[in-house]
């Protein structure tokens, strides 16, 4: 079989860590990258056969490629995705997808009309036991629900200093922006779209420009309501750490990427799930991968979006419209923390 | 030089905990102080574990500390560093970029040394960059035994998937020459990593991987792995023998027995009871 060729644009954490999972795809081969950062793309010259660009047009223009991940700062999404787009490329890009929802819905409609695989990323839903958190709800084993806590808390920014695009809120840098956007995300996927934020509170901490917690009460679009609490700047935490609480009539389930934790009133023998707690391990739900960088769930997101092209389907997990709605929530969300 | 079976690891004392965070917090809380892990470790060397293989998190600097301090007590210990404590480097990128990364964690290297434009500095000499980056993360150990010095897995693997393949050879050579030890590696992806090492002529490398009886977190699937620990030329260490937990330790080790070819099992324990229990069991096994 002939190879699928792709690119990489945005060579910072994620784009690197990208780089190496599509690379050691073995369906795949990583034809070029492109970055503004000379010292990076040095390394890649001085290392390895791939291509070099500064310029992300002329990559596209004169490649060949079949897909492009693109893992800019937020804010160049938009042109980045565009151009591919027209130019018929399928396209992963980092989350959140756009700083505009204008922009957004222009992207969902364009890589609709060209029937191009599209997919943003929102890795948690690569990780088994959100996963089957999913499936847990959708066969009603909480019954109705009555309260949901979604939290993500991790050692970003700890101390007051000057940073990068993340700190700079026109680029979409921010906790809303970086961490929370992934809590949110969860919560439209896993439990249902938040069509309402009340008392969101920005709040700085250490950084200067931009918010470093987030913390609001969402009200989905079935009614139920819940709380979002985020923050970047706890170092109590060694790595982000990202958690659902949802709470029904008949019992509670915590979930994050480790563990879920189970607590039924009553036994559910379909599921079998015992009265009192239940706790379930990744170990049994880890999505099993060729190549592990950092987490199955960032190797398991890449094999999906390349298996879509590969199939000529669309992903029904991350699509550029689901990201859509996340991005939506969050101008939702500072709207009401100016109000 | 042959490696001890059994080497004692640090995950416990830095909150690495694979299944639980609250386990991870309750040992954030027990490993407060410096003197807590230093007991620990006290505890593991009276039973007779002699390799401490351990990330070059901060703390471990303390640690290397009261060792110099106290070399009658520690004669004969050893330590296996592991680089870099990644999450230090991972969070620092995400708030202040690669350069400002560099800049803050080699300090008095690459900016002032080089006055003259650090970055112009690393772009032409990438493998300088390099030894002075493992000189900067060797320096806590100064004059203690470090018979082998790993790259932890998440620059090992990072290294694999952007096929670089280069970095392996010179850093290979930079800790045979600078540091008269054996070089290893770890990986959540054994069998490509040995195929590239093997690519560039590095033959039987000490590599530390996941290996149990589930195969979790061994990449491929757990066949691959059986077969190169069966029919490869390597020497490996084992890694989460217990998948994190989800195994009873008889079990777990009397699988790692079935390969004769894994030198040594690595583990991290908080209780002097399961330190011993693990450790007769894998001088039993192996």
């Amino acid at each position: 079989m002939v190879k699928l060729k792709g690119a990489i644009s945005g060579l910072g954490k994620m784009g690197l860590s990208h780089a190496a999972i599509v690379g050691a795809h073995p369906e795949v081969d990583i034809v070029s990258v492109c970055d503004t950062s000379t010292l990076v793309l040095d390394a890649f010259k001085r290392f390895t056969k791939v291509k070099t660009y500064t310029d992300y047009q002329k990559m596209i223009d004169n490649e060949s490629l079949d897909f492009v991940v693109i893992a800019t700062p937020t804010r160049i999404h938009y042109e980045m995705v565009r151009y591919a787009l027209e130019k018929g490329i399928h396209t992963f890009c980092e989350k959140p997808f756009s700083l505009t929802i204008r922009e957004g819905e222009d992207l969902v409609t364009l890589a609709n009309q060209k029937k191009l695989v599209n997919q943003v990323g929102y890795h948690n839903h690569f990780i088994g036991t959100f996963r089957d958190l999913k499936r847990l709800l959708d066969t009603d084993v909480l019954g109705d629900l009555v309260h949901f806590t979604g939290e993500a808390y991790g050692p970003v920014v700890i101390k007051e200093k000057s940073g990068t695009w993340r700190s700079d809120p026109k680029e979409g840098g921010g906790c809303l922006f970086d961490y929370a956007s992934h809590v949110i995300n969860l919560i439209q996927e896993i439990i249902g779209r938040p069509t309402k934020a009340n008392g969101s509170q920005l709040k700085r901490i250490y950084s200067k420009e931009v918010d470093d917690a987030v913390y609001s009460i969402l009200t989905l679009e079935s009614g139920l309501s819940g709380v979002l609490s985020v923050n970047w700047s706890d170092e109590t935490y060694r790595k982000m750490s990202t958690s659902l609480t949802i709470l029904g009539k008949k019992g509670k389930i915590i979930c994050n990427a480790s563990e879920m934790k189970i607590y039924l009133k009553e036994a559910n023998s379909k599921e079998n799930l015992g009265k009192g707690w239940t706790i379930k391990y990744i170990t049994d739900f880890a999505i099993p991968v060729n190549f592990y960088l950092r987490g199955e769930e960032y190797s398991a997101q890449i094999a999906n979006f390349v298996d879509c092209i590969i199939r000529k389907s669309q992903t029904e997990i991350n699509s550029f419209k689901q990201a859509l709605i996340t991005d939506k929530v969050i101008e939702l969300l500072i709207a009401d923390s100016k109000n | 030089m042959k490696m001890d079976k059994v080497l004692f690891g640090d995950n416990q004392f830095f909150a690495v905990n694979h299944l639980s965070d609250e386990k991870s917090r309750e040992q954030a809380i027990r490993f407060k102080d410096d003197a807590a892990i230093i007991r620990v470790l006290d505890q593991a060397r009276e039973i007779g574990i002699s390799t401490f293989m351990c990330t070059t998190h901060d703390r471990i600097a303390n640690v290397c500390d009261y060792v110099r301090a106290n070399p009658e007590k520690y004669r004969g210990f050893k330590i296996y560093p592991c680089m870099p404590y990644a999450h230090k480097y991972a969070n620092a990128v995400t708030d202040l970029g690669i350069i400002g990364t560099i800049k803050q964690y080699i300090p008095g290297n690459i900016f002032s040394t080089f006055t003259k434009g650090g970055v112009a500095f690393i772009r032409k000499d990438f493998i300088g960059f390099m030894e002075l980056f493992i000189d900067a993360e060797m320096k806590m150990f100064k004059g203690i035994n470090t018979p082998v010095i790993f790259i932890q897995n998440v620059l090992v693997d990072l290294i694999l998937g952007l096929k670089m393949f280069d970095v392996f050879k010179e850093y290979d050579s930079y800790i045979r020459k600078k540091y008269n030890a054996e070089p290893g590696y770890i990986t959540m992806n054994l069998p490509a990593l040995l195929d590239s090492l093997n690519s560039i002529g590095i033959e039987n490398p000490i590599i530390c991987s996941s290996i149990n009886k589930i195969g979790f977190r061994m990449s491929g699937g757990i066949n691959i792995y059986e077969k190169y620990l069966t029919e490869k030329t390597f020497r490996p260490i084992a890694l989460q023998v217990l998948a994190a937990g989800a195994l009873r330790p008889k079990e777990a080790i009397e699988y790692i027995g079935k390969f004769p070819k894994i030198e040594s099992v690595l583990f991290g324990a908080s209780s002097k009871s399961h330190i011993q229990e693990t450790k007769e069991l894998i001088e039993q096994y192996l």
